[in-house]
């Protein structure tokens, strides 16, 4: 017996995208298999690694832990819809870039997101305030300065 | 790991709601889903039906008033921690809620639906636990208030029934001459704590309430209790359990440790 799919329509970057998904696909899988923005990366797939984050409705939220079915009425934004409109690095993304604040680059869509949405919310965060910013997003290869360097270089670049 | 197959439905209004949950026993209600996703995912948990509350109107409401703070199903974490009103009526729920997991999980999070989970290492079931609030129940049957004191009943295991839903949480206010304090260790920022303390502190009583040490909240009375005392008197309540994280042993160094800690906080 084939399971019955859902036809949702999912807003993400600006854009409506109509999908037909089984109700246990989650945002994550949805994001990367139905509408190929792989640039959204599952990392642990239980909400801890902080990898999988997007903004819905401008705030950072874990897609890995929700149901596509369950964003229908959300404005999604990905790391693809991070880039300015003529498709040059906004400004998080270039002082990731600065500071060398990715190695392998894995963690990086989810940081940027979070880094995004945390900069609208604190525009002048001190170094502190940038750790907690970043406190529930993992890296395994920076050691993490580079990326608190990268959140306050963020904030004189917006 | 995927979640198994489940049906889905998005109600537009609490009674839809009420009587979909009434018709499928293997029916469970999402609504943060910050901790009933990754069950899913883990195939820890494989309910048949998902009734996704997050369409129904009026559940994210947040009401202050001089009794004490009432808030809807679908109040994030995160609204609750930023509601102003609400930390002046009762300031131990912004001083607690900002230990509950990373912002992130919090922007989805529902502290109703943290409390109902009654997960005993969670921070929100012991604060409504120690200030002795309760939690409004509906189902096709009707309305119900279940006391914090009632609520719950083991790991993971609240005392409402399969059909009802938890429609809102309510706090008491901070009284006059009362005073709050909160902390925790975890292993890491943001993860489970090992123990959890949340002391209330009054003219005529001091009550702590402990989260991770036993299977459910727990509170002890401590009124009239030395400061050096303080952690040893509350040992005497508590059988701290152990687990992969912390051995009972360390945990009671923690309950001594924490005990003593919020209650300076709250002197």
């Amino acid at each position: 017996m084939s399971e019955e799919l859902h036809e949702i329509t999912l807003r993400v970057n600006g854009h409506d995208h109509a999908v037909a998904v089984p109700a246990r696909r989650l945002l994550s899988d949805a994001l990367r298999l139905d509408l190929g923005l792989t640039g959204t990366h599952v990392g642990c797939e239980h909400g801890v690694c902080g990898a999988c984050t997007v903004l819905l409705d401008g705030a950072p939220t874990r897609a890995c832990l929700m149901f596509a079915v369950s964003a229908v009425e959300a404005e999604i934004t990905t790391v693809e819809g991070l880039s300015q409109p003529d498709g040059s690095l906004g400004p998080v993304q270039q002082a990731f870039k600065d500071c060398h604040g990715l190695q392998c680059g894995f963690c990086t869509p989810g940081f940027l997101t979070t880094i995004t949405a945390g900069l609208e919310e604190n525009p002048h965060p001190t170094r502190d305030e940038a750790r907690e910013m970043v406190g529930g997003n993992l890296c395994r290869c920076t050691g993490y300065q580079n990326i608190v360097a990268a959140v306050l270089k963020a904030a004189e670049l917006r | 790991m995927k979640p198994a197959p489940f049906a889905f439905v998005r109600p537009r209004s609490l009674e839809e709601a009420l009587e979909v949950l009434g018709a499928h026993p293997d029916a469970k209600v999402l609504a943060g889903g910050q901790s009933l996703v990754p069950l899913l995912t883990m195939r820890l948990a494989a309910p048949a039906m998902l009734v996704d509350i997050n369409a129904v109107p009026d559940l994210d409401r947040i009401s202050c008033d001089d009794d004490g703070v009432r808030i809807g199903a679908l109040v994030r974490h995160a609204a609750l921690l930023r509601d102003e009103d609400a930390a002046r009526t009762q300031p131990l729920l912004r001083l607690a809620l900002s230990h509950v997991a990373h912002p992130t999980i919090r922007n989805r999070g529902t502290t109703v639906g943290s409390i109902v989970h009654a997960d005993a290492a969670a921070e929100m079931p012991a604060v409504l636990a120690l200030l002795g609030g309760s939690v409004e129940v509906a189902s096709v049957r009707g309305r119900r208030t279940i006391e914090a004191a009632d609520l719950f009943a083991g790991p993971l295991e609240s005392t409402l029934a399969h059909d009802e839903i938890a429609v809102s949480a309510w706090f008491p206010a901070l009284r006059p001459g009362e005073r709050v304090g909160f902390a925790e260790i975890a292993r890491r920022h943001g993860d489970y704590a090992m123990c959890g303390v949340a002391a209330l502190v009054g003219p005529e009583r001091t009550r702590v309430a402990y989260l991770s040490v036993e299977e459910v909240p727990t509170i002890v009375d401590l009124t009239g209790v030395a400061p050096d005392d303080v952690g040893e008197a509350a040992l005497a309540h508590l059988d701290p359990q152990p687990d992969i994280h912390a051995t009972a042993a360390y945990r009671s160094q923690l309950v001594r440790v924490l005990t003593r800690r919020v209650l300076e906080q709250a002197a």
